[in-house]
């Protein structure tokens, strides 16, 4: 059978992903359905993530699916030394789908190869989260009607921040400008500007964050300086409180600006913005659950067409 | 002396392999890879020999041992400028030169100590991205890496 996994967006073509985007928006019209009904999903999270797993979990509630799972690995065989590979051999026995966090890079990939059932990544280290993406570029399509020609300001940690390379990275296909706002410290690596050289993809570099520097944004991507990347706390001290968006930035922007950010938020959005209309990251986050809802079906095999159809049920 | 060296190294040997031009800092490596500890086969090894190319170099001479792409192509990493001669009958038949492969399997270990390979018991897998600079990418943390700075699985 063909490993219908997800471990990366980066293996997504085109037109595969707007077909997710499409199948996620027949969610939106009617997330609750029954076309799980009788499945099981196992939700394996080896690192805590509180948000992406009761995500996945309310996708999978919504569409009559039954979940098993753990949250914490220490309650689990992992911490007797059991290998990864018998724990998901294991789940296999029970589950039909397994979707996966890990701490370690490479960890679903690996998965995906050694399991009968399919995998869905939930994150691996600070390699990939393609649902995050997934629910970032439905978030972006929903707002701006397309993903073509965009302005996309990402700002914050662009080092660390896997959720940023990976928007990138699915990005290449629709023609976007990115900016690249970051300390020095924290600013996009090397490899990804080769990446974005490779493939056409426009970039420009700033350390200002103010007002000037966003008035063209379609998108303005804010990023969590994220404490448990650093191993040096001082370092982590000192970034920290750099690049914090507040409302009075917003007077000059474009009306059909968009300020997203994959939460959780520690200070870098000031909540007076919370306010603005321009603010989307709440409706950004309810996104995921459809955006989830496509993926777990389509790693099933369920196409959007059965979507379709299933949804004049109701 | 040239003339004088290539006799010495392959004079002895009736069939087999002779593998030049090994980095002399390398030589036991190219033993290790090739598993030539393991040989039932006579074994001739230099080391630390002048060469004009490398400053001391190694060889290895194995008797009726014949080594697949495959196995040749695991030297890659480490030593990418070795010679081999193919010998039948005391005749150099064949000359072979490493080729740098599309996919290194089971050979290095990742340089990322988060990566799945470093904490599981399995076999690592390596996409060469870039053969003229050794740069290599990590089928599963997908980190790329540089060949200077890898470790033998």
């Amino acid at each position: 059978m063909e490993n219908r996994s997800l471990v990366s967006i980066a293996e997504h073509s085109r037109e595969k992903i707007l077909y997710l985007l499409e199948m996620a928006s027949e969610f939106e019209k009617n997330p609750n359905r029954k076309i799980l009904d009788g499945k099981v999903v196992a939700t394996l999270f080896f690192e805590p993530s509180t948000r992406t797993r009761l995500s996945f979990e309310t996708a999978a509630n919504r569409l009559g699916a039954r979940i098993i799972g753990f949250t914490d690995p220490k309650v689990t065989s992992s911490s007797k030394g059991e290998t990864l590979k018998d724990t998901i051999m294991m789940v296999s026995n029970y589950a039909d789908i397994i979707v996966m966090r890990h701490f370690l890079e490479g960890a679903a990939r690996y998965a995906s190869e050694v399991a009968p059932v399919p995998i869905v990544n939930a994150g691996d280290g600070a390699n990939q989260h393609p649902s995050q993406t997934m629910l970032d570029l439905y978030s972006i399509y929903k707002t701006q009607g397309t993903l073509e020609n965009l302005n996309i300001y990402l700002v914050g940690d662009l080092k660390y921040g896997r959720t940023v390379h990976s928007l990138l990275m699915a990005m290449r296909h629709f023609n976007p400008t990115f900016h690249f706002i970051a300390p020095e410290e924290l600013k996009m690596p090397e490899e990804y500007k080769i990446y974005c050289r490779e493939h056409g993809i426009k970039y420009e570099e700033h350390t200002e964050f103010n007002e000037n520097t966003i008035s063209e944004a379609d998108i303005l991507y804010m990023t969590r300086v994220q404490r448990e990347r650093f191993t040096d706390l001082m370092e982590y001290e000192r970034v920290k409180d750099v690049y914090i968006l507040r409302n009075d930035m917003l007077g000059n922007t474009r009306p059909n600006l968009r300020i997203l950010h994959p939460l959780p938020r520690v200070n870098e959005i000031t909540y007076d913005v919370d306010e603005n209309p321009k603010a989307y990251y709440f409706q950004q986050a309810q996104n995921g659950l459809y955006a989830r809802q496509a993926i777990l079906c389509d790693v099933l095999g369920i196409t959007l067409d059965d979507v379709i159809e299933d949804g004049k049920k109701y | 002396m040239n003339e004088y060296k290539q006799a010495l190294q392959v004079a002895a040997l009736k069939d087999g392999t002779v593998i030049d031009h090994i980095p002399a800092d390398k030589l036991f490596t190219v033993v290790n890879l090739l598993k030539l500890q393991k040989t039932e086969q006579s074994i001739t090894i230099g080391n630390n020999f002048e060469s004009q190319r490398l400053g001391k170099k190694g060889f290895i001479k194995v008797s009726d041992r014949f080594f697949t792409d495959e196995e040749i192509s695991r030297l890659s990493v480490v030593a990418p400028n070795v010679r081999l001669n193919i010998i039948r009958n005391y005749e150099v038949v064949e000359k072979k030169q490493v080729i740098m492969p599309d996919e290194l399997r089971g050979i290095v270990k990742c340089a990322n100590p988060k990566c799945i390979t470093n904490n599981e018991p399995m076999t690592t897998i390596f996409h060469v991205t870039d053969k003229e600079n050794g740069i290599l990418k990590c089928h599963y943390c997908e980190k790329e890496q540089n060949k200077e700075v890898l470790k033998l699985q």
